[in-house]
C-alpha cells in the first residue's frame, strides 16, 4: 500500500488525506464540500496554467443578469466567428472560432453580443495583477489565459502552490465574479491540456506519469506546435495519436520533421523544458476584420484596411514599440488563408505607413478574387524609439507624424469618432 | 556535342555563369547551364531570365553540339577535380544526359533540351559607350552601399546611370539611395553616352558585373536601350533587364546651403566611430558628434552597455552643434573616400548633412542625421 494521497479542499483550503486514491477526491472532512481535489504530487507540483471560463461571455452574463440562462455567443455579426460561447450555448454544440452562421444554425434562440475589447481587456488584467501579486513568473498567453510558476513560492505564501491557486480561483470568484480553470502539472505542456480537463470552474492535477498516459491516447494536434501541416506530414509516417510517436528515437523524429522532432519526443514522454517567461515581448500587433458580406473591389477593401492600420498604430505607440515589418492577410471567400509580408526600409509605428505598404500589397491581390476577412499586423517589433526616423526621400514623414499625433489627441479628448479620415468611409 | 577542355577554363567560366543561377527555381531549365560547343570554343551561358550571361572558353571540339546541365552540380564537380586536369564532356544521341571524364572519375548528369532554354533577345541597344574597369569599378564601388533592399519602392534597388550637366560639363553619374544616405559619383561623359537615358541597372546585376570586372583590365563596352543594359568585356557578355520604374528627383535632397563645415583626417575619425559605436545599441547604432571649435567629441549611450566618448581633433570655426548619425552608415561613407580628408557640409542637427571626399571632387555623399 503507497502512501494515501494529500487531498485540498478549494472551499475551505483544508487539507486532508484522500481515503481513496482517485484525483476528484472526496468530501472536505472539514466543510463537507465536494469540491476537492487530491493527487500524489499535490503538495509539490508548482508550475499551472490558469484559463478564464468563456471568458467574454461571462463578463457579459455577469453584467446582464437577464442573459444568465440564455445561450449567449460574443462575435461580430452573421459573418464573423465565435470569440466565445457560454456554457449554456456550448449545449448546442456550439464552440468557440465557429463561424457565426453555423453557431447560429445550431443554436438559433443564442444572444449575439459584439464584443467589447476595452471591457474584457480590463478584466483581464485585473485577474493578472491577482496573479502577479503571488509570482512575478507570469505567461499570459492572452487576455484570459497564463502560465504561472509558483515553483519554490511555498515559504513565501506558506502554503503549497496548489493552495495558492485555489485561493486565487476563489478570490476571482469573490472579487470579480467570474470562474477560472486551473490546470496544476510540472510543466508548461501538461498545465495546458490539464487546465482543460475538468472546465469549467475546475481544478485537475497531471503529474509526469500519468501526463504521458493522457497523452499517448490523444491526437497529435494536441501538442504545441503541432498545426495542419505538421499533423499531415506525421500522418504520413502513420502517427496520428501522441503514443505513436513513442516507437521513434529522437534521431529518427528529427531525421524526418525536423528540429521540431526533438520537441516531439520530449513531448510524447510527457516533457517539456520550457521556462515561463513572464513578460515574453510580443512578436507582431496585428487586427484583422471578418466583412458582412464578401468584398472584391480593391477600393472597398481598402477602406476597411485603413482603420485597421489605425489600430495597429495605436497598439503600437501605446506599447512603445515600432514594426520593421508590415503583413497584410486576406482570406478569400472558400477560407484560404493569404499572408503577404515586407520589410520596411525602417521601423515604423505610423498608420499611413502601415497603410502604403498593405495597400501595395493588397492591390497584387485584389484581382476579383471574394475575400472575407482582411487583416494587418506589424512584426519585426524594436523599440518605439526607432520608429519613422527622418528620411532623404520623405520629407512628408514628419508632416505624417504630426497628422497623426494631431488625430490621436483629437481623439483623447472627444472619443474615436470625432475625427477620420475620408478613406476609411464604406465604398459603396 | 563532344568536347576537351583545361579544368582551370571552365572552372572560372563556371565561376562566373553559375552564380547568376538560383539556388531556388520553380523552372527546372533556369537551374541548368547552356553548354554549345563549335569551332574551338564552348559558349556557356546562365541566366535567371532578368539577368542573363554568356561567356566563351577555348576547347578541343570533337563534335559540335549543345545541351543544358545543372549549373551548381557542374561546376561543384569541376572545382573538386585535381588541378591542371583535362575534362571531357560528351552527350550521347539522345542527349538525355551528359557524360564527363576526367582522370578516373566518370560522371553521368541528367541534361534538359537546349531547346527549352530560354533565348535571350536583347533587343536593339541603340546607345553604346565604353568605360575603364577601373572607371566603371569606381562608379559601382562608391555607390553601391547605398542600394535600397526595400521592396515597396522598388525603383531604388539598384544605381540609376545617367548622364548630367555639372559646372557646364557633361558628366555620367551614378547615384544610388536608401532613404538614410546617398551616394553620387560622377566621371566625364564617355563618348557615345551624350543623350543617353537614365537607367536603374538592378542591385543583383550590379553586383554581378563588379565581380567580373574585378579581374579583367580591359575596357568594358556598354549598351543600353531604355529596357535593357549589355556589358561586354574579355569573352564575357552580361546582359541585364532595367528597373521600369523613375529614379527620385535626388538633386531635392542634396542640401546648397549648408554653411558649416568641418574637416577631418578620415582614418582617425573612423577608427573613433567605430570604437565609440561598441556601446551603442545592436539596433540604433546611433553616435553623436558634438562639434566644437577644433574638436569633435564622438559619444553613444546605451542602457545595457554603458557609454562611450572620444575627441577627434577637426578643422571646425562654426558654432556648437550636435548632431547624431547611424554608425554604420557614418563608417560606410568613410570607406569610400580614398584620401586622408573628409569634409562634412552640415546645417543642423535635423538637416540631411553632405560628405565629400577632400581629394576627390566627383563623388558626393548626402546622410540624415538620426534622433539622439
Amino acid at each position: 500500500m503507497s502512501a494515501p494521497w494529500p487531498q485540498l479542499c478549494r472551499d475551505c483550503f483544508a487539507w486532508s488525506e484522500a481515503p481513496t486514491q482517485t484525483r476528484s477526491g472526496a468530501r472536505c472532512p472539514a466543510c463537507g464540500s465536494r469540491r476537492t481535489v487530491a493527487h500524489p504530487e499535490l503538495r509539490t507540483l508548482g508550475l499551472a496554467h490558469l484559463d478564464c471560463d468563456a471568458f467574454y461571455a461571462s463578463i457579459e452574463k455577469r453584467d446582464d443578469p437577464d442573459l444568465r440562462d440564455k445561450p449567449v455567443l460574443i462575435g461580430g455579426g452573421r459573418r464573423g466567428v465565435v470569440a466565445a460561447a457560454c456554457y449554456v450555448a456550448r449545449l448546442y454544440g456550439v464552440k468557440s472560432a465557429m463561424p457565426m452562421f453555423k453557431a447560429l444554425s445550431a443554436c438559433p434562440d443564442a444572444v449575439v453580443i459584439r464584443p467589447n475589447m476595452a471591457k474584457y481587456r480590463a478584466e483581464g488584467h485585473r485577474i493578472r495583477a491577482m496573479m502577479l501579486e503571488l509570482t512575478p513568473q507570469v505567461e499570459p498567453l492572452s487576455i484570459d489565459e497564463a502560465f504561472l510558476d509558483l515553483t519554490s513560492t511555498e515559504a513565501l505564501h506558506r502554503a503549497p502552490p496548489a493552495e495558492t491557486l485555489a485561493r486565487l480561483a476563489a478570490r476571482v470568484e469573490r472579487e470579480l465574479d467570474l470562474t477560472v480553470s486551473i490546470g496544476l502539472a510540472p510543466n508548461k505542456l501538461l498545465a495546458k491540456i490539464a487546465s482543460d480537463l475538468d472546465k469549467p470552474r475546475g481544478f485537475a492535477v497531471l503529474g509526469k506519469a500519468e501526463g504521458r498516459a493522457f497523452l499517448a491516447e490523444q491526437p497529435v494536434g494536441i501538442l504545441w506546435g503541432v498545426g495542419p501541416a505538421l499533423q499531415k506530414s506525421l500522418a504520413r509516417q502513420g502517427i496520428a495519436k501522441v503514443g505513436d510517436l513513442l516507437g521513434y528515437e529522437e534521431l529518427e523524429l528529427v531525421a524526418l520533421f525536423g528540429s521540431i522532432g526533438k520537441r516531439l519526443y520530449r513531448f510524447a514522454r510527457g516533457e517539456d523544458p520550457r521556462a515561463v517567461e513572464p513578460n515574453a515581448p510580443a512578436k507582431s500587433i496585428s487586427a484583422e476584420t471578418t466583412f458582412e458580406a464578401d468584398l472584391d473591389r480593391p477600393e472597398q477593401l481598402a477602406a476597411r484596411l485603413w482603420p485597421l492600420c489605425e489600430k495597429v498604430s495605436r497598439r503600437l505607440k501605446a506599447a512603445g514599440v515600432a514594426g520593421h515589418g508590415v503583413a497584410l492577410k486576406l482570406k478569400t471567400h472558400d477560407f484560404r488563408t493569404l499572408t503577404r509580408s515586407r520589410r520596411l526600409s525602417d521601423p515604423t509605428q505610423l498608420a499611413e505607413r502601415l497603410y502604403r505598404e498593405a495597400y501595395a500589397m493588397l492591390l497584387a491581390e485584389a484581382d476579383g478574387r471574394r475575400f472575407r476577412l482582411i487583416g494587418v499586423g506589424a512584426d519585426l517589433l524594436v523599440a518605439g524609439t526607432l520608429a519613422d526616423p527622418p528620411s532623404l526621400l520623405e520629407p512628408e514623414r514628419l508632416r505624417n507624424a504630426k497628422v497623426e499625433q494631431a488625430i490621436d489627441a483629437v481623439r483623447a479628448k472627444l472619443g474615436e469618432g470625432a475625427i477620420a479620415k475620408g478613406r476609411g468611409w464604406p465604398k459603396a | 556535342m563532344k568536347l576537351t577542355i583545361e579544368r582551370a577554363a571552365l572552372q572560372r567560366s563556371l565561376a562566373h555563369v553559375q552564380s547568376v543561377v538560383e539556388r531556388r527555381n520553380t523552372i527546372p531549365i533556369l537551374s541548368n547551364v547552356l553548354l554549345d560547343a563549335g569551332e574551338g570554343r564552348l559558349s556557356l551561358t546562365a541566366t535567371d531570365m532578368d539577368l542573363t550571361i554568356v561567356e566563351v572558353v577555348p576547347c578541343a571540339v570533337g563534335e559540335a553540339g549543345a545541351t543544358t546541365a545543372p549549373a551548381h552540380t557542374l561546376y561543384d564537380i569541376i572545382r573538386k577535380l585535381p588541378e591542371g586536369a583535362e575534362v571531357e564532356l560528351s552527350t550521347g544521341g539522345d542527349g538525355g544526359q551528359m557524360s564527363l571524364r576526367s582522370g578516373r572519375s566518370h560522371f553521368t548528369l541528367a541534361t534538359l533540351p537546349r531547346e527549352d532554354f530560354p533565348a535571350s533577345t536583347p533587343g536593339e541597344l541603340p546607345r553604346s559607350f565604353e568605360l575603364q574597369a577601373e572607371e566603371l569599378k569606381a562608379l559601382i564601388e562608391r555607390t553601391r552601399f547605398a542600394i535600397s533592399t526595400e521592396e515597396t519602392r522598388y525603383y531604388l534597388n539598384g544605381i540609376y546611370l545617367h548622364a548630367a550637366q555639372a559646372d557646364n560639363l557633361e558628366v555620367l553619374r551614378a547615384v544610388a539611395t536608401d532613404g538614410h544616405r546617398l551616394a553620387r559619383v560622377q566621371m566625364a561623359l564617355p563618348s557615345g553616352a551624350e543623350g543617353m537615358p537614365g537607367v536603374i541597372v538592378p542591385r543583383k546585376t550590379v553586383g554581378e558585373v563588379y565581380k567580373l570586372i574585378e579581374e579583367t583590365d580591359q575596357p568594358v563596352r556598354i549598351a543600353l536601350s531604355e529596357t535593357k543594359i549589355r556589358f561586354a568585356f574579355d569573352d564575357t557578355v552580361l546582359t541585364s533587364k532595367l528597373i521600369d520604374g523613375t529614379f527620385p528627383d535626388y538633386n531635392r535632397v542634396i542640401p546648397a546651403n549648408n554653411d558649416k563645415t568641418m574637416e577631418v583626417d578620415c582614418r582617425a575619425f573612423s577608427q573613433a566611430v567605430d570604437r565609440v559605436s561598441t556601446i551603442s545599441t545592436e539596433k540604433s547604432r546611433a553616435v553623436k558628434l558634438a562639434l566644437a571649435d577644433g574638436t569633435v567629441t564622438l559619444s553613444a549611450t546605451s542602457p545595457e552597455a554603458g557609454s562611450a566618448e572620444e575627441d577627434v581633433p577637426v578643422a571646425y570655426a562654426g558654432p556648437a552643434l550636435e548632431i547624431g548619425f547611424n554608425s554604420r552608415y557614418l563608417l560606410d561613407i568613410a570607406g569610400q573616400i580614398e584620401g586622408n580628408g573628409a569634409v562634412f557640409h552640415l546645417s543642423d542637427a535635423a538637416s540631411p548633412t553632405i560628405v565629400r571626399d577632400a581629394a576627390d571632387a566627383d563623388a558626393l555623399y548626402v546622410l540624415m542625421p538620426m534622433r539622439v
